[in-house]
């Protein structure tokens, strides 16, 4: 490891997720800034370089970066556009967190925003079916991404005998905290029998079983140690291991069906970097975009063994109270996944974790160690992001 | 939706033309009912699909190899959700991955002539290239058990 500057996250802020047509993408963009700035106490003044995570396909503006950075005040300053799919956000904070660890500047903002319900649904799912390997898998077969995780669920159901019910639990959980939060998309419980019998959209994955089609944005904003003193930060949490990796775009080149090599990749080297095991996290954000993707994340991020992500999330391992509480924010399931602000998002909420101040969905901090886990696409990319107080 | 005011942008439609001449072999294949892959002459890495060069180890020296004709499908989703191009697709469209052994590949392909419900992990296909009726290239996975 070389030697590299600590990074901290001293500002977050979060846009309402849900079908935002009241607002236009830098407008959105605007929520989450102000928020994170007015939560560092600082000033637009202070903030040197702006990231800006963005997947843009399903937008009337597609090259939305210099919009977004010029309405929210940092023209000038940046933006660098990053795009990682799913992982946009997460690339954001990766990019940010390394141009303060390299000297480069003091203090940067990751933004991640995202408008998907300018368009229709069916024109949604072929620009998502597009995430993978467009000629060779979606041009010649309507692969949508419902149905790259249905491939998975199959798969993992065919060998470890995980069942659609275990795969329903995952929803519930994630919409009892859901509706807990003011920001969700879906505020609202559901039962096991709820998804079960909720429409197929790509068996066996059904309706309840696939996290919303949102609009959404979220802000990080990230400083050195140095700076971090200089401006009377009360209370910064550290950045201590980042690690990525992906896979192959061609969905029949992967070593398997039943687990993302990528986030075990990226695990690995996050887990490392900050000197921690999976046995350390007190609180974890999971990538579930669909309910399946969140008991694979159990597994490849070591909270369990391979094949018995089914089991732990039907013990409550991962509710409050169990081993390892998991998506107290709703994940992406219940509070909406707007693509890029996902990433963001989950840094936003685990501060807010770290920082005690997550209310009715607190989970218990022994440790201060936090995890977020984002995919992009199907495990084409993949970030993991671990955070202590 | 529909609550709020809103104004329509300008349309813009895409439809690109694909370049096919390093992989015609795969796209004429399909017109006759055959399907090819590549291997890598340097390295002996066999692709499928088709890449006119090798990311094992950079040579771009590469001849064609035909895919033996069954497969065994190691996964499948039936897809009621119909992405934009795709309107003409039966509902559900059953698409499944299968895996040649001799070449130790796997070809995507649709299913056909059974219902999803009779499709399982470890079935015997036929693979079968073809013009689809919509005029595009596509192959079809037809069980055998």
């Amino acid at each position: 490891m070389v030697d590299v500057r600590r990074v901290a996250v001293v500002g977050v802020g979060n846009s309402r997720f849900g079908r935002r047509h009241d607002v236009l993408v830098q407008e959105l963009a605007f929520e989450a800034v102000k928020e994170a700035v007015e939560d560092a106490g600082i000033s637009l003044d202070d903030v040197e370089l702006s990231v800006v995570g963005c997947v843009g396909t399903r937008m009337y503006e597609a090259m939305p970066a210099v919009p977004v950075n010029e309405y929210v005040g940092l023209a000038g300053k940046g933006p660098i556009r990053v795009e990682a799919a799913c992982a946009s956000g997460s690339a954001a904070v990766f990019t940010a967190y390394n141009c303060i660890a390299s000297g480069m500047v003091d203090t940067a903002i990751a933004i991640g925003v995202e408008k998907m319900c300018e368009v229709d649904t069916a024109t949604s799912t072929a620009v998502g079916g597009r995430a993978g390997n467009y000629l060779w898998e979606f041009h010649m077969f309507g692969t949508s991404f419902a149905c790259y995780y249905a491939f998975y669920a199959t798969a993992h159901m065919a060998r470890f005998g995980t069942t659609e019910e275990q795969m329903a639990m995952v929803a519930v959980k994630n919409h009892k905290y859901g509706a807990m939060n003011p920001k969700a998309h879906f505020r609202k419980e559901v039962t096991v029998e709820d998804v079960l019998k909720s429409r197929v959209i790509c068996w066996p994955l059904k309706l309840l079983d696939c996290c919303p089609i949102s609009d959404g944005a979220a802000a990080v904003i990230l400083a050195s140690e140095d700076k971090v003193r200089e401006l009377g930060v009360q209370d910064p949490i550290w950045i201590a291991g980042i690690g990525y990796s992906s896979d192959t775009s061609n969905l029949t080149r992967r070593a398997d069906y039943v687990g993302l090599l990528s986030t075990v990749r990226a695990a690995e080297m996050a887990y490392k970097m900050a000197g921690v095991g999976p046995g350390d996290i007190d609180v974890a954000e999971v990538h579930d975009c669909f309910t399946i993707a969140e008991i694979m994340a159990y597994e490849d991020l070591g909270f369990c063994k391979k094949g018995e992500g089914g089991r732990l999330i039907e013990e409550g391992q991962t509710d409050i109270g169990g081993k390892i509480p998991v998506n107290l924010d709703g994940g992406l399931k219940a509070k909406g996944h707007p693509l890029a602000a996902t990433g963001c998002s989950m840094i936003y909420e685990l501060v807010k974790q770290l920082r005690n101040e997550a209310g009715r969905r607190q989970a218990p901090m022994k440790k201060y160690v936090a995890l977020a886990h984002n995919v992009g696409g199907t495990g084409h990319f993949a970030y993991v992001t671990i955070l202590k107080r | 939706m529909g609550e709020l005011p809103t104004i329509t942008s300008r349309p813009l439609i895409y439809v690109h033309k694909i370049p096919i001449s390093k992989t015609r072999k795969f796209w004429d294949g399909i017109k006759e009912g055959r399907l090819f892959a590549t291997k890598c002459r340097v390295c002996g890495k066999i692709y499928y699909p088709p890449q006119a060069d090798c990311s094992q180890c950079l040579s771009s020296d590469m001849e064609w190899v035909e895919v033996p004709g069954e497969g065994v499908i190691e996964t499948f989703a039936a897809s009621y959700l119909k992405p934009q191009g795709f309107e003409d697709y039966p509902e559900p469209y059953i698409i499944a991955i299968a895996s040649v052994e001799e070449l130790g590949i796997r070809v995507m392909g649709l299913i056909r002539g059974v219902r999803p419900e009779d499709v399982h992990v470890g079935m015997r296909v036929r693979i079968r290239p073809c013009i689809g009726s919509d005029g595009y290239h596509v192959i079809f996975l037809e069980p055998t058990e």
